[in-house]
């Protein structure tokens, strides 16, 4: 009992020094299974995250919007797959997250299973979803876990083009005609709530998030990084013309920061528990997806052995 | 403009892009995450040569016209690609058979246009051919790993390959299109590739313990802008929002 | 293999070399069932943007790694050889770089 104390207050001081743990160091069951639920929860975001997207590739109104709309939910893919690899390095097992995920076991981000029913979401999923998925990417960056850290680095030095590419959507509609204004202002309407809500239940009801940010998981808590979203995010919107759906929303010279209306949280919660639009589309599309492509994987595999004994075979 | 040339360019071009359009339909729904993401890049690579296509078609209509302007706001008889393109995806094997029998024929035809005397065919075929080549490869490696796979996926694989294949015979037709385009230089003679992609597809299939199905009965009409009703449901998703909107950028 | 993930592929590390001069360095992990297979899916996953010029891939379960545990029996004996290092030795200004 001593020895296991004294073991996790040596993890603790590692970390407090700004050391990174890796794979194989010692770290509290407690921190590895923390990781592994944030980090898979975070690649089943993003993997559920390429859906609402990829409905709109093949409706794109321009060819050069096609091609990069197609290359951003690829993008997406890959960071669902970076982060199922760092999530791997912790002993985790890819296809048993998966499952968890298929069998509504594991969560992901909420705001998957709002719709996107016009082009202009696409515009607004890029500038505030990705926005807000950068706030929270970049402080990850800085994660303690080396693994995590790494393949943030990657996600965010790939991300930037997102959130630009969104951007430039809704400017071209806030430039058009009467028509696409009104679309980027309805889209707006319809994500900027959802958007804030990304970043979690406020501090004082988010009970997991004070041992992250002690083991250095979290960097900054859930207020903070709404607090930063909002007020980088009020300008830009400003640059568009666009009005943000929250008439209480004013710069508070006093704080330095933008203060805003309650957030409707009940909403949040329902979206969670499956009162989404599109919660159950979603699921039924990864799941569709994993079980039509069973027999390929098992094919691929069963090639695989054939052929690794022919050549020892050959080589007898 | 020469009504030959920008016929034979849309018909390069269409392939492309109705390609990449079905390829991109898999993207979020594909088997397997790097699978997903191997597909989008052959999607990826399909729409790049196509912009490249329309944009040089664009430039053979006129100056008020652009590729966003040629491919949205053309109807389905002014569509020219192969009719094999447009069919529906089907499951992993439908569309992994589908890229096989046409990334053989394109890779032939495209090592073949390499030598066109029009410069901006002869530059496409450049930068595509390399794209083309990993295709085609790719393709086949899948078509042996599903034939030699599993009793399931050989199975599977079987019939997809049998179920296209009366599709395969529209890419060795000539028209007067063609001819024309073949005297000049400019255009591909398919009847080597049509024994260069007999070959190859054999070899493969063989490999692959896949048998070939016997030439029968072939489809065609894709390239004379007649089409299956697949092609129209494509059309009316990829061009609705520029159509309801014609006077708007995007 | 067992019945239960027949259809899981197996865990590759990959190894890119972004340009000539510089070694192979690792990026993160792929799955594919076969070699062939893993350097494709490792070129589309991690090669999208030009990072690289030639890819390894090495199975995940023919990695040995050093043990934490034996961090300091290994690396420790290093670190008071001082005189490995350029700076233990004394050489007068003038003499110029060496």
């Amino acid at each position: 009992m001593t020895k296991e104390l004294s073991l996790e207050e040596r993890f603790q001081q590692y970390v407090d020094a700004e050391n990174k743990v890796e794979p194989k160091d010692w770290m509290p069951e407690k921190y590895r299974k923390t990781l592994i639920r944030q980090i898979s929860q975070h690649a089943h975001s993003e993997v559920v995250g390429m859906l609402p997207e990829a409905n709109w590739i093949t409706r794109a109104p321009s060819l050069r919007r096609k091609v990069a709309l197609l290359a951003k939910v690829q993008d997406e893919a890959g960071h669902g797959l970076y982060l199922y690899s760092a999530a791997e390095t912790l002993g985790a097992d890819r296809q048993a997250l998966v499952k968890d995920l298929l069998d509504g076991k594991a969560k992901y981000s909420s705001i998957f299973n709002y719709p996107t029913p016009t082009w202009a979401d696409i515009g607004a999923i890029g500038w505030l979803v990705d926005g807000a998925a950068i706030a929270n990417q970049v402080m990850l960056c800085r994660t303690s876990y080396g693994p995590y850290a790494r393949a943030m680095v990657r996600i965010c030095k790939e991300e930037s083009f997102h959130q630009r590419q969104g951007y430039e959507i809704l400017l071209t509609l806030v430039r058009g005609t009467e028509a696409q204004k009104k679309m980027a202002q309805d889209s707006l309407n319809r994500w900027w709530w959802p958007s804030l809500m990304m970043f979690g239940p406020t501090d004082d009801h988010s009970p997991n998030s004070a041992q992250s940010m002690k083991w250095k998981i979290k960097r900054k808590s859930n207020d903070e990084l709404r607090e930063e979203f909002i007020d980088k995010t009020v300008p830009q919107a400003e640059f568009l013309g666009l009005t943000i759906p929250d008439p209480k929303l004013k710069w508070n010279e006093e704080r330095g920061h933008y203060d805003h209306s309650e957030i409707d949280w009940e909403e949040f919660y329902d979206v969670i528990s499956g009162k989404g639009k599109c919660n159950k589309q979603r699921m039924d599309a990864r799941n569709k997806a994993h079980a039509e492509g069973k027999w390929v994987r098992e094919a691929a595999n069963v090639y695989a052995r054939k052929q690794a004994e022919h050549s020892k075979q050959s080589a007898a | 403009m020469q009504k030959e040339l920008l016929h034979y360019t849309l018909r390069l071009g269409d392939n492309a892009l109705i390609l990449g359009h079905r390829l991109a339909e898999w993207c979020g729904h594909g088997p397997v995450l790097e699978q997903d993401i191997a597909l989008s890049n052959i999607a990826l690579d399909h729409l790049g040569q196509a912009r490249m296509l329309l944009q040089y078609a664009a430039r053979q209509k006129g100056e008020s016209y652009t590729e966003d302007k040629v491919a949205f706001f053309r109807d389905i008889t002014e569509y020219y690609n192969l009719l094999i393109l447009e069919l529906p995806n089907g499951d992993w094997g439908d569309t992994l058979a589908r890229q096989f029998l046409f990334d053989t024929y394109n890779y032939f035809f495209y090592t073949e246009l390499l030598n066109s005397k029009d410069d901006h065919l002869k530059a496409v075929a450049q930068k595509a051919i390399k794209e083309i080549t990993y295709h085609a490869q790719w393709s086949a490696e899948w078509i042996i790993r599903l034939g030699d796979g599993t009793e399931e996926s050989h199975q599977r694989v079987q019939k997809s390959i049998d179920d296209l294949w009366m599709w395969t015979g529209e890419m060795f037709t000539m028209d007067e299109i063609d001819q024309k385009l073949i005297e000049e230089g400019v255009a591909v003679d398919l009847a080597p590739i049509k024994e260069q992609w007999h070959q190859k597809v054999a070899e493969i299939l063989d490999v692959a313990t896949l048998k070939k199905p016997q030439d029968d009965w072939m489809q065609s009409g894709g390239k004379q802008g007649e089409h299956s009703e697949y092609l129209g449901y494509i059309l009316a998703e990829m061009q609705h929002l520029p159509r309801m909107h014609p006077e708007a950028e995007w | 293999m067992s019945e239960e993930n027949k259809d899981n592929w197996m865990i590759w590390e990959v190894f890119i070399r972004s340009r000539n001069g510089l070694s192979h360095k690792h990026v993160g992990s792929i799955h594919a069932p076969d070699a062939q297979m893993a350097i494709k899916n490792a070129r589309d996953v991690y090669t999208r943007r030009s990072e690289g010029i030639s890819i390894w891939v090495v199975e995940s379960e023919a990695i040995t790694a050093s043990s934490p545990d034996e961090k300091e029996p290994l690396f420790t004996p290093a670190d008071d050889k001082v005189y490995r290092h350029p700076t233990f030795y004394d050489i007068p200004d003038e003499v110029g770089h060496i």
